[in-house]
């Protein structure tokens, strides 16, 4: 057996069964292994689009996404990928080719430090330098990415470590990690202490992120809120943690949040925030943030612990671990009338539709796209304005169903990311929302969803600008409207033509959810282009402004 | 408040270790004042030691960080009070006279150093200690003009029978 046929057992037995890439020289005998091993192989059409899918089909599925790029450009155009994916903790191996042994330091044609270069943005990095080394590295990358706070492995391969045998000796061996040992459990005084405080608080708020998620304690984290009795905020990436339309489920936070739960969590007396690293776009001005709290934080890095907001109660361990040992020890708790007036606040908040406007508005979009889908369908989104109207807008009912980039922000995750989804997710639904700016940046990987038939749906919210950018140089930089303006932009539907895609531009009130639907039954891809309404402004809180001061409104329904 | 702290970090020899810390103190805008790396009597597991300047909450954070890489086995903030630092420093001094010279290794056998090189018109001093005895010579010997200096980075150990 030589090194890629190691490699490619052990990612059989790790559990993988799918992966992302693209060849280039130096993985010619991985390839050439790839060519009759039984692990299915997508070919994306630009590297970085593998790594998104990778980590979509992680997030989607919570088992560890694999991705493979050449060495060189392949790698650097991995980077991107890689780094949204650790942002967002996503069990990420990126498997990258590397130039041969003898010839590594010599600038060989297609040679980068890709160690060196994916050091900053990954858990952990390996360059097995002999054959005999890469089954036991392949094990400790999963295990790496899989465990404690999930995150990013990069495995760089040079080429004769491909080619050289490996022993079946070799196949048993273990690389010892002495100092790699992730803490689940929670110090029992400080889960007392937390405890005692949640029973004495009177005005408690539940900050759920996306460790929870990742953690898939979404149960322990209702059951918990509802015995307990506290109204649950959800940070981007927290949503779906809670099922949106639950009675205690306060939505979104921070920077594009409600203000009713900007609000709550502002006047909140015990702050009980889960798997959440305090973003400065959830925070806002730290210093204002919930300062009146008593702040307890659960989280499986203790390097997130106190690391952007001061912390009381400090818990390091695994959210479901940690949840399951207070539900044991909580049992209907009386806040006053706090959760059900801060709830009915939420409740009472109904976002305004500008029926019947062409262009579309954007919030009409989203209700459609709600009325359109199931509480399974798995929604990808890109970054920029589509991004928040869906994550103040949308309600997510299950986890893993909402997936986007929230660390990094990186436009063009939507179609690589649904991709990923789709292929962790064959009878699932799933809906890419992108903007005009980032699906132009990856629309090649239609070509991908063609060819392996994959049933996305992807919607462009189409406002011929960047519209994020475009907004705030409105809101702060005196309406100068600096390069954000993107026309012309391509006929979308003959672009998706040409990859033989179905496509189609809807204008018509209630065509975006006929379409969805339509094109969901008919199991078919179908880019849908909606040009909405470029003028539509979010509300935001400025940055580093305290989470109250919301400039501009979310419109009310009357 | 800023204090300056010494931490010494147990780490994997392995390629790159030392990259992966400088890098990390980069990334996350610490400072590094400055570092020195050598092997510990145990195959494979070097020792880092690195002193730096900060606040509680960002040696808080370090620790944390440094923690966090999988080749660090053991991060530990050395208290002042239980540790001995030693560094050393080569100085290369003018002395063009007798009379500069006798002074100088006058000075330099009172801080317990050696004469490392003579020549007509330099006199290269060698000196190990804590950082604090060393500046005290380097200040006394700057008069006579110091032609050049090279100084290791801290080195450090705990005091009494406790080991990291």
């Amino acid at each position: 057996m030589n090194g890629s046929e190691a490699l490619l057992k052990k990612l059989k037995e790790n559990g993988t069964d799918v992966v992302f890439g693209y060849p280039g020289g130096v993985l010619l005998p991985l390839y050439d292994s790839i060519y009759d091993c039984d692990i299915k192989h997508i070919l994306v059409r630009h590297e970085q689009a593998a790594a998104h899918a990778a980590d979509g089909y992680a997030r989607a599925s919570g088992k560890t996404g694999v991705c493979i790029a050449t060495s060189g450009p392949g790698a650097t155009n991995l980077v991107t990928g890689i780094a949204t994916a650790q942002m967002d903790s996503s069990p990420v191996i990126a498997l990258t080719g590397q130039v041969g042994t003898p010839i590594i330091g010599t600038d060989a044609f297609q040679e980068v430090d890709t160690i060196g270069i994916t050091m900053p943005i990954t858990k952990t990095n390996f360059q097995p330098r002999d054959s005999s080394d890469v089954p036991k590295i392949i094990d400790a990358a999963y295990h790496i990415a899989s465990t404690g706070r999930q995150g990013v492995v990069v495995v760089d391969l040079p080429k004769d470590v491909l080619e050289n045998e490996v022993t079946d000796e070799d196949m048993d061996a273990k690389l010892e990690i002495q100092g790699y040992k992730p803490n689940t459990n929670g110090n029992p005084r400080q889960i007392t202490k937390a405890i005692q405080t949640i029973l004495n608080c009177k005005k408690p708020i539940i900050l759920a992120g996306g460790g929870v998620i990742l953690a898939d304690a979404s149960k322990e984290l209702v059951e918990f809120a509802t015995k307990a009795n506290i109204p649950v905020a959800t940070s981007l990436m927290g949503k779906g943690s809670i099922p949106e339309d639950h009675e205690l489920s306060l939505g979104l936070l921070g920077m594009h949040g409600l203000e009713s739960t900007n609000n709550a969590v502002t006047d909140c007396d015990c702050l009980i925030a889960i798997g959440c690293r305090f973003s400065d776009r959830t925070t806002g001005k730290v210093s204002e943030f919930a300062s009146d709290a008593v702040k307890i934080q659960i989280d499986i890095d203790p390097a997130e612990i106190g690391k952007n907001v001061d912390i009381d109660i400090p818990i390091v361990g695994n959210a479901k671990i940690i949840l399951e040992k207070f539900i044991g020890e909580i049992d209907g708790v009386n806040h006053g009338d706090w959760t059900k007036q801060i709830v009915s606040k939420r409740w009472a908040y109904k976002p305004k539709y500008n029926f019947g406007c062409v262009p579309f508005k954007p919030q009409e979009c989203i209700k459609e796209i709600m009325e359109a889908i199931t509480p399974e369908t798995i929604v990808t989104t890109d970054v920029g304005q589509n991004q928040m109207w869906m994550a103040h807008y949308f309600k997510t009912k299950n986890p893993r169903t909402f997936i986007s980039s929230g660390g990094l922000g990186t436009m063009g995750y939507a179609l690589p990311a649904a991709i990923g989804a789709q292929v962790a997710k064959p009878d699932e639904h799933v809906l890419a929302v992108a903007g005009d700016g980032g699906f132009q940046m990856v629309s090649q990987e239609l070509a991908t969803i063609k060819e392996y038939d994959l049933p996305i749906v992807t919607c462009i919210l189409n406002n011929r600008y960047l519209g994020m950018v475009y907004q705030w140089q409105v809101l702060y930089y005196n309406n100068r409207i600096s390069q954000t303006e993107l026309a012309p932009t391509p006929d979308f539907v003959q672009l998706a033509k040409s990859y033989g895609i179905d496509a189609v531009s809807v204008e018509e009130i209630g065509k975006l959810k006929e379409n969805i639907m339509e094109a969901f039954d008919q199991g078919e891809a179908r880019v849908i282009e909606v040009k909405i309404d470029s003028s539509e402004l979010l509300p935001m809180v400025p940055p580093g402004e305290k989470i109250t001061k919301i400039v501009g409104e979310y419109k009310q329904e009357e | 408040m800023t204090n300056k702290h010494t931490i010494s970090i147990l780490v994997e020899n392995k390629t790159g270790v030392l990259q992966r810390i400088a890098g990390l103190f980069t990334r996350r805008d610490f400072n590094i004042d400055n570092i020195s790396v050598g092997k510990t009597s145990v195959e494979n597991m070097s020792r880092i030691t690195i002193t730096t300047y900060g606040d509680d909450k960002t040696l808080e954070q370090i620790i944390k960080q440094l923690n966090k890489l999988i080749e660090v086995i053991k991060v530990r903030e050395m208290k002042p009070d239980q540790t001995i630092r030693r560094q050393l420093a080569l100085v290369k001094i003018h002395a063009p006279t007798e009379e500069d010279k006798s002074e100088i290794i006058q000075y330099t056998n009172i801080f317990r150093g050696k004469i490392a090189d003579v020549t007509p018109k330099t006199i290269t001093v060698e000196i190990t200690g804590n950082p604090d005895k060393i500046n005290a010579l380097i200040d006394l010997l700057r008069p006579y003009g110091i032609k050049e200096m090279t100084k290791t980075g801290t080195t450090a150990i705990t005091r009494g029978q406790k080991t990291l």
